[in-house]
């Protein structure tokens, strides 16, 4: 390391924040509209709003992996990751407004009387009324799926997670003033309480907002999957912002090859190995008890073009980019490393979109009685097409405009703040920090 | 001793030692080689990259903790372990899978004089013979196991461990290695070894001291 370089570095975003967050602001805002407009052209509304719930299940898990990051430092003292973790704060801002733009999710939770995005906003009694197979099932969970109390559940998550986010990373940015070490002490004794209250919220949201779609099926480790999948939307959207800064000239000596090393093998353990480990686990449980009400959900998973998209994830989240990166060789070029994170960032779309998207009738899946391939003959009936994958273009739109915010968000999270926790007592060892 | 795989892994060649007034004695012992010591980090790898820019290829560095750099100021060639315990991974995940699919899947029988094996195609829960869901488990344990057990043991055969004797260890200042003191040792048998030139470089590169160790 060359200390006069590292003296000379642009450690602020200077000019490019503005240009960041109003263009990548507006251009976000300007996405969600034109994806709008293409959803009164399509006219099939429960469809928009699912690729809504993509769209933002994408964005906030990979803005919940940068509060679990920062947490994670602070309860380890990790000393290798100060040099990058103000890029992790700066994507764990973004969880101060990201309860805005889910309101219109809690809209349609509240006037959706068909229940077309959650099905269970019908109600027990309705369902019953109409014959729904499902309607004494939900009478169940009743107390738990209703419109009030789901609303104040994500109004609680919203409150932990913007204090959480308020705390960590305000009192980081409140060390570059002051050079005070007593508030990393604090930090680190509130890590543990906040790590703790970030995996009760994170779960329950998971379960809330995409298990919830399906209310009849349940799994015990969906908390874990989404949280695995926003270990890999996290992991490798760092790569990427640590990249592209760098490419724009800031940050060039502290963030070395030794940090792109470790966040290469953050994606690798947390988002490739752990993820497959979870998503296997949660399938071979439920292929291995065969109970009709759990196994539909993979049943559904497995036809038509859906069926493509699961041995997509299964190739292109797991097996080839474990053994690209099994090698510490393509951890070690920031241009591989980018363009693998890239890779994993869209498979992490396509993963939020695989679990959300199929939505064959129940009714469907019971028709043939378990039997599998009469089901992939019905699900081939013109008058199923619709269930099968049938990509629309606000699907695009609205990922893009959710992308677009969450970058402008970071940018004007860490607009005219240091990209680097200046005062950090750590931040020489971080900086020093090799591997073998 | 330090990670020195790559150091001590050099082909054997013919040892070149010329007398010097202290091996001539060939009655009593015979040279090791010379013993440096040095006082920080920053000296060792200053000293080893010379030592190694000097041409040596029998030497080796002793610390009493991993010190950043010194194996790139050394010169030492990127271990083969991984591709090595790689290759003990594939071997358990393909055991692991040929094993399950010979005794789960099939009915054949193996005879081997007074062994007999055979496959035992059982159906279980209404699941195929070849149910691959059911087998990752065990590919995955076996794959973990063997790459760990060949990490091991690849390790200790690279390093040549367990050595349970080395001649540095009569010498009293080695004591220090484990505490606050750093060691090159250049071996006798180098063919670059001549005893006074080899004392004079490692007193030029700031040793504090430098001892003869006999084999």
């Amino acid at each position: 390391m060359n200390a006069a370089a590292l003296a000379r570095e642009d450690r602020y975003l200077g000019d490019l924040g503005p240009k960041l967050y109003v263009r990548l602001g507006g251009l976000g805002l300007g996405l969600i509209v034109v994806s709008l407009v293409l959803g009164f052209f399509v006219k099939d509304w429960d469809r928009f709003w699912r690729a809504y719930v993509v769209a933002y299940c994408f964005v906030v898990s990979i803005c919940l992996g940068g509060l679990f990051f920062t947490i994670l430092q602070h309860l380890t003292r990790a000393g290798w990751s100060v040099a990058i973790r103000r890029i992790s704060e700066g994507l764990a801002s973004n969880l101060r407004w990201l309860w805005i733009l889910f309101i219109p999710i809690v809209w349609i939770v509240w006037t959706d009387s068909e229940g077309g995005l959650y099905h269970w906003t019908l109600g027990a009694a309705a369902m019953e009324e109409m014959g729904d197979a499902e309607g004494g099932l939900l009478a169940h969970k009743d107390a738990f799926l209703n419109p009030m109390f789901w609303t104040l559940r994500a109004a609680l998550y919203f409150v932990i997670w913007f204090s959480l986010a308020r705390y960590f990373v305000g009192n980081s940015i409140a060390q570059d003033g002051s050079g005070d070490p007593s508030i990393t002490s604090r930090m680190q004794a509130l890590a543990a309480p906040a790590m703790i209250l970030y995996a009760f919220t994170q779960t329950f949201a998971a379960v809330d907002w995409l298990m919830s779609l399906e209310f009849a099926w349940y799994s015990t480790m969906f908390g874990v999957y989404f949280f695995a999948a926003s270990c890999c939307g996290f992991g490798a959207t760092m790569i990427l912002l640590i990249y592209f800064l760098q490419r724009a000239g800031r940050v060039t000596e502290s963030i070395s090859i030794e940090h792109y090393h470790d966040m290469g093998k953050f994606l690798f353990a947390f988002g490739i190995v752990f993820w497959a480990y979870i998503a296997y686990s949660q399938y071979m449980l439920i292929w291995y008890a065969n109970m009709p009400e759990e196994t539909t959900w993979f049943m559904v998973r497995q036809l038509g073009s859906w069926k493509g998209l699961s041995l997509l994830l299964i190739l292109g989240h797991f097996f080839i980019p474990f053994f690209f990166l099994l090698t510490r060789h393509t951890k070690r070029v920031k241009g591989v490393l980018a363009a693998a994170a890239a890779w994993m960032v869209a498979i992490h779309f396509i993963d939020m979109y695989w679990l959300v998207m199929p939505m064959v009738p129940v009714e469907l899946v019971q028709s043939v009685d378990g039997d599998y391939a009469a089901l992939v003959i019905a699900f081939q009936a013109p008058e199923n097409a619709a269930y099968d994958l049938n990509w629309q273009l606000f699907d695009v739109t609205l990922l893009l405009g959710f992308a677009a915010l969450m970058v402008a968000g970071t940018a004007f999270g860490l607009r005219s703040r240091s990209l680097v926790p200046e005062q950090d007592p750590r931040l020489a060892e971080s900086l020093a920090f090799e591997n073998y | 001793m330090n990670d020195g795989a790559g150091t001590t892994a050099v082909p054997a060649q013919s040892p070149r030692t010329i007398p010097s007034p202290s091996s001539v004695d060939e009655s009593s012992e015979k040279l090791y080689g010379l013993l440096a010591e040095f006082e920080t980090p920053a000296a060792i790898v200053s000293a080893a990259k010379k030592v190694n820019e000097a041409g040596y290829k029998w030497w080796d560095c002793c610390a009493p903790f991993p010190v950043h750099g010194l194996d790139k100021a050394m010169g030492i060639r990127p271990t083969i372990l991984p591709w090595l315990v790689l290759g003990a991974g594939i071997t358990g995940g393909i055991i692991g899978t040929v094993l399950q699919w010979f005794t789960n899947a099939t009915n054949l029988e193996i005879w081997g004089g007074p062994i007999w094996v055979t496959g035992y195609a059982f159906l279980v829960s209404g699941k195929p013979f070849a149910s691959v869901p059911t087998w990752i488990p065990v590919i995955f344990e076996l794959t973990v196991l063997l790459s760990a057990i060949g990490a091991v043991v690849f390790l200790l055969l690279l390093n040549k461990l367990p050595q349970l004797y080395h001649p540095c260890f009569k010498n009293e200042r080695f004591a220090r290695v484990t505490d606050d003191r750093f060691f090159i040792i250049i071996e006798a048998k180098d063919p670059l070894f001549y005893r006074a030139k080899t004392q004079q470089l490692l007193t030029s590169l700031g040793a504090t001291a430098v001892e003869e160790v006999q084999a």
